[in-house]
């Protein structure tokens, strides 16, 4: 049954890392990315480190996110002076 | 078209110099025998409750320390990089929402609290002073967004950082004269086993951490925000 959930979550996120790659939008690349970064920290907490999938979680998908939202404003508003 | 044919072929190299990993790869049946003696000693010797605590902050501290240098340094090239040349224009930014601006209010303290409970505890449950430190700068992101004409004291943020650094540093010096080498815990009595003030010095360690991280990170995210290209 675990193993199932895990190769369905790994599927999943490559489907996920495809789709970031494939994207024509900047903001939803960056989300996908994000998306990635909370289901492997699912996965860590399935195979039972806890402590990884907490980082993983705060790093990859909330500061990560963050940091590359702020730089895509910036990008756009650079674009718009220009 | 040969371009093609060069990633094709990269990806094939890559594709076989991974195949080890699926084919050969037995699962560990045992831990190695250094880990064997952490898992066996470390409560009694650490008395810390959460080992990978332990391992992280006293056995393997000085990779931690310089982790936290590392952290250090990327966050000083972010200041120096992207320089905060005042306030940001309000013009420029959109008021923001009120569901956002009311569930900040809410969040906030929840947020805040939640991070210095996550480093607190580094010793007794899962996580530590890197995760507690992005959990706190992630509230202050929160607050961030929410009040466009919100300032962060760089002055204060300077003074938490270095501060939170050299204490760090100290302690692990004070190792080498109270205890059996640089960053042992065990400068502080080791307390009863699972309680909150227990393990030496790892909750000390972890909050110095957990307050440095989160600086550090606020700080570049606040230069970031502040920057005028």
């Amino acid at each position: 049954m675990i193993t199932v959930f895990i190769i369905v979550l790994g599927l999943v996120m490559i489907a996920a890392a495809v789709l970031a790659v494939q994207q024509k939008s900047l903001l939803s690349a960056v989300l996908l990315a994000g998306v990635i970064s909370l289901l492997a920290s699912i996965l860590y907490l399935v195979l039972a480190a806890p402590d990884v999938a907490m980082t993983e979680a705060a790093i990859g998908s909330g500061l990560t996110t963050i940091v590359f939202l702020f730089a895509l404003n910036k990008i756009r508003k650079q674009g718009k002076h220009d | 078209m040969i371009k093609k044919y060069a990633v094709l072929l990269l990806l094939g190299a890559f594709a076989l110099m991974l195949l080890p990993f699926v084919t050969e790869v037995t699962p560990f049946e045992e831990l190695s025998p250094v880990a064997q003696k952490y898992v066996k000693d470390g409560p009694d010797e650490l008395g810390s409750a959460n080992l990978v605590s332990s391992v992280i902050v006293t056995y393997r501290g000085l990779d931690t320390l310089g982790e936290v240098a590392v952290l250090f340094i990327a966050a000083a090239g972010v200041g120096f990089m992207l320089r905060r040349k005042g306030d940001v224009k309000k013009s420029l930014r959109r008021e923001a929402s009120g569901i956002l601006r009311s569930g900040t209010v809410f969040l906030f303290p929840l947020v805040l609290l939640y991070g210095i409970y996550i480093f607190l505890h580094g010793h007794l449950t899962p996580g530590g002073g890197f995760q507690g430190g992005v959990v706190i700068a992630s509230g202050i992101v929160l607050l961030l967004l929410a009040d466009v004409s919100a300032k962060i004291n760089g002055t204060v943020l300077q003074w938490i950082e270095s501060l939170s650094g050299a204490v760090y540093v100290a302690l692990g010096v004070l190792g080498i004269v109270l205890a059996a080498g640089f960053l042992d815990n065990r400068i502080l009595p080791a307390g009863e086993f699972g309680r909150l003030l227990s393990a030496g010095a790892i909750p000390l360690i972890y909050s110095l951490i957990g307050l440095k991280v989160g600086a550090e990170l606020v700080g570049i995210i606040d230069s970031m925000q502040k920057d005028e290209l």
